[in-house]
Order: structure tokens, then sequence, then C-alpha cells
């Protein structure tokens, strides 16, 4: 039985292993609220209210609630994935690797000239069981971070009604070398189609094995694999070269999270097209913005935030260099923050 | 048919996006299209089209029989147009030098036992498995990205396939 793109792995909800403070539910809302060293957080029905002190006093700021759980969703899934992950303009995390940093303000150009940003590092699992209780707490039954807004509808809205732990408790699922492979992650076989790609064919590639040589050739459909993600936005390995990972993914209406990179990454678009708009990663300044059609390449530089849009559900391929010491190498300068000079 | 149609792309019919610059210079995008590398490339030439330090996606034309290569690594191959064959073999006394990265050719065909081989159209997916001498075959046109690492026969044209 093949397993949605990134469930399973996990049995029911546990206990959070880390004392996360967070309030009683409140008697309008049902909601607790939470804090993560000096960041306060509070959700009514329809907003994220994030709270961080300042010179002038502690400052919020309003997130629309289905944005901040998308995005945490995310942060979650990829456990706070490469550089930083922004969840607007404002607010957001950075990944130092063992290490996390949340933000506020700190990369918007006005704000942090103003002296109003802040910044606090926590070590990753005490603030990845904090990022975990507030999903658990504040996706409503029916409610899918994961999933289109068509797919999921607005059930996130109003008051606390229920909860969605089996949305919420995925993890993302490693490939060693590709999937379907003997020992490796599986293939997605027994997993409906999504409505976007009805029409992608489901044949699978004919593989003629001679004898002695069972297990050593190996292909699969891609696109057949990826029709039935269930999930947007959220990249799965597919084929590892040492460091170079093939993540494609499916990609619909906007990408919860503003990504800003601390490496070079690269877009292939393999089916329909994604809208990104590219910003500097420090001021969050616009630079481009890269219409991406089927066939269309372009690389991600170092030094950039993007945000993607796509308003049919589309194939893309992110390739990522999975090297450890990539961050510090373009931070310091080793590197140029583009992938080639000509 | 449901109310979706899926957009894929082809050697014969393929519409590039658009880069559109505010502030920035761009080269750094490197902003191109495997179909239309493609379209101009030689059978079998491995154009590189993304770069990420050593690695590589090259974009490359299947059409009529290639040379016999092999790896000292897994590569991969996504079939994007047409339908592509991959013979494999075992490389024998014409297996590659050991040490060097990327696709390298055979200096003659493959003396080991055949291995199998794989049947692939567009979306499908193959490994190459590292020590597996292979060799691709397409009745017509046909367009492939091969995941692999810069080598001997990686061509960077930088310039002539990018907006710039």
């Amino acid at each position: 039985m093949a397993m949605p793109e990134s469930q399973a792995v996990r049995g029911p909800a546990k206990a959070p292993e880390f004392k996360v403070a967070m309030s009683e539910p409140d008697p309008k809302t049902g909601f607790r609220a939470f804090e993560l060293g000096e960041f306060h957080f509070l959700r009514d029905e329809y907003f994220v209210h994030v709270s961080w002190p300042t010179k002038r006093g502690r400052l919020e700021h309003r997130i629309s609630a289905d944005a901040f759980l998308r995005a945490l969703m995310r942060d979650v899934a990829w456990g706070f994935f490469y550089g930083w992950v922004n969840f607007d303009a404002m607010f957001g995390s950075r990944n130092l690797y063992g290490r996390v940093e949340f933000f506020a303000g700190r990369y918007h150009e006005a704000y942090h000239k103003a002296g109003l940003s802040y910044v606090e590092e926590f070590d990753s699992p005490f603030a990845m069981a904090t990022c975990k209780a507030i999903l658990r707490d504040w996706c409503n039954a029916g409610f899918d971070p994961f999933a289109a807004p068509e797919e999921t509808g607005a059930s996130w809205a109003g008051t606390k009604k229920g909860e969605n732990i089996a949305a919420i408790e995925r993890s993302r699922i490693a490939t060693k070398r590709m999937p379907g492979l003997f020992g490796d992650s599986p293939l997605r076989d027994d997993l409906p189609v999504n409505r976007a790609f009805a029409d992608v064919p489901q044949d699978e590639p004919v593989i003629e094995v001679e004898p002695g040589f069972e297990g050593r050739l190996h292909g699969f459909n891609l696109f057949k694999y990826l029709s039935r993600s269930d999930v947007t936005w959220n990249p799965s390995v597919t084929s590892v070269c040492r460091e170079s990972l093939f993540c494609p993914t499916t990609e619909e209406y906007i990408l919860p999270i503003i990504h800003g990179n601390d490496r070079v990454e690269w877009f292939v678009q393999l089916t329909d097209e994604i809208e990104w708009e590219v910003s500097d990663k420090e001021t969050g300044r616009p630079r481009a913005r890269v219409l991406m059609r089927a066939g269309d390449v372009a690389s991600m530089p170092a030094d950039i935030r993007h945000q993607g849009f796509a308003t049919k559900r589309s194939m893309l391929l992110v390739w990522e260099n999975a090297r450890m010491d990539l961050p510090k190498l373009y931070e310091t300068g080793q590197l140029k923050p583009y992938p080639v000079e000509f | 048919m449901g109310r979706y149609t899926t957009v894929t792309g082809s050697l014969d019919r393929f519409e590039r996006g658009q880069l559109t610059i505010i502030d920035d210079d761009p080269k750094h995008y490197c902003y191109s299209n495997v179909f239309e590398v493609a379209s101009k490339s030689k059978p079998y030439d491995k154009i590189a089209v993304a770069r990420n330090l050593e690695y590589v996606i090259e974009a490359i034309r299947a059409e009529g029989t290639s040379d016999w290569l092999a790896c000292n690594h897994d590569e991969f191959v996504v079939v994007m147009d047409g339908e592509v064959t991959v013979s494999f073999a075992e490389p024998g006394d014409a297996a590659p030098p050991q040490g060097k990265d990327g696709t390298q050719r055979l200096s003659g065909p493959p003396k080991g036992r055949k291995m199998g081989r794989i049947h692939l159209k567009r979306g499908h997916q193959a490994l190459l498995p590292k020590g597996a001498a292979y060799q691709f075959s397409a009745p017509r046109p046909s367009v492939m990205i091969q995941q692999t690492i810069l080598g001997d026969l990686t061509q960077q044209k930088w310039a002539e396939i990018c907006t710039s």
C-alpha cells in the first residue's frame, strides 16, 4: 500500500517532549495562545497575531490564520528547510541547521531601519515542538494546510472546531536513491490521481531485465507519481546523485512561504506554468519576475527570496544541492550568489 | 475528461515564459528552455541547462542511436518528449577509467553481458546505474534531461541558450 506523499511514518500525535509555553484555551475562541522565547502567538477567528519586543514596547503583526498555518506547516514538514522561510514580509524563520532563528521585521527594510525588528535563536527541536503544538491546536477539523484552497475549503476560519491531526502529522518520506527501488521510498500507485492531472498518462516504462540483473535496472513514471501527490508546494526527492537532489513537487495557488535561499537552487518547469516573484533576500525589494512554462529552466540565486503563483496545478522540478557547507560559503562570499558566469 | 488540461512541451510545440528584470542581471537567472535547446542541438549532445557547482542537468536531443556511455556514479534521465529506449550492458574491458565524474564515452562496444532495456515515454524516469554501460535509441527526435556531474562530454553554452 503506497502512502500519501508525506504521511505516515508517524502514528498518532504524541505529547510534546519539550515544555511548550501555552495558555489555557481562550473561553471565546477555544484556541490556546503560545510563546516561543519573546515571541507571542495568539489566534482569533481570522487572524494570527504575532508580537515581539521593541524599544517602543511590544509590536504586533497580523497574518491571516490560513496563510500562517500553511506556512507553519511547511516549516514543520521541511525541518525549517534550506535558509529562510518567510511567512510574509515581516515574520519567519532561518535555518541554522541544529539551531533556528525566528525573526520579525529583520528582513523588512523599513522596520529594520526603524529599529523595530527582533531576532531570537532556539534549539531546533524545542522550536519544532512549539510549532507542532500550534498546528495541533489551531488547525480545525477539515483544514489541511498542505492542500489547495479549492480542496480544503474555509474550515480554517472561525472558532475552534475539532482538529486535523492526520493532516499535520505528515513527515517527508526520505528517498535514498530513487522511489520504487528495493528498500527505498514507495511509489504512489494506490493513491488517487489529483483532479487537475486526470489527463496525465498512467503507463509505466517497460523494463526488460536479463536473467541475473533483477533489481539492477529501474524506471518509473515520474509524471504519474506527481499526478498522485496529495499535497502542494512540498518537494519530495525522486533521484539522488551524491548531493544533487531532484525534488519535484506539484504546485497550485500560492507558495505559502516566501523562500529565502541560502544556496543557489534551480527550477525546471515540467508541466503547465508558474509565475515567480523574486525579491532581494535582505531588503525585500523586487528584483525580477519569472514566468515559467513547460520546459523552462531558471536558477534562483543565493541572495534572493521568491514566491510562486500557479492557477492550474503544475509539476515543478526543484533541484537542490544538499552540501551542508554551502550557506557559509555563500554568506562569506567564497561563492558568488549566482551559478555560472558567461 | 475533466475540466483541466495539463500542458506539456515538445520539440514541435513549446512556448517559453518570460524573464522580467526589475533590478538585477538577467544572466543570474540562466533562463532557458530544454525544448528550445534540444531543437538546436545535435543528437546526443549534452548541453548543460542547469549547473550547481560540479552538478549539472543536461538537455539532450535523442535521435537515432547514441554511443555507448557509462559513469562512475548514478545518473538519471527523464524523458520530456517522445520515446527513448535505454539498453544496458556490463562494460567489461571497455569500462571507463575509475575516479572520473560525469558521463564518459566507452572506448568501444561493451564486452560484458547484456543487462536489459528500458522503454521510456514522456514523463518516465530511468536510473542509469553506476558502473553499467548504456546506450540510448530513439525512433524519432525526442528530448531528455539528465541528472549527472559535470564531465568531459558536458557542453556549456550559456551565452547561446540563456536570456541575457
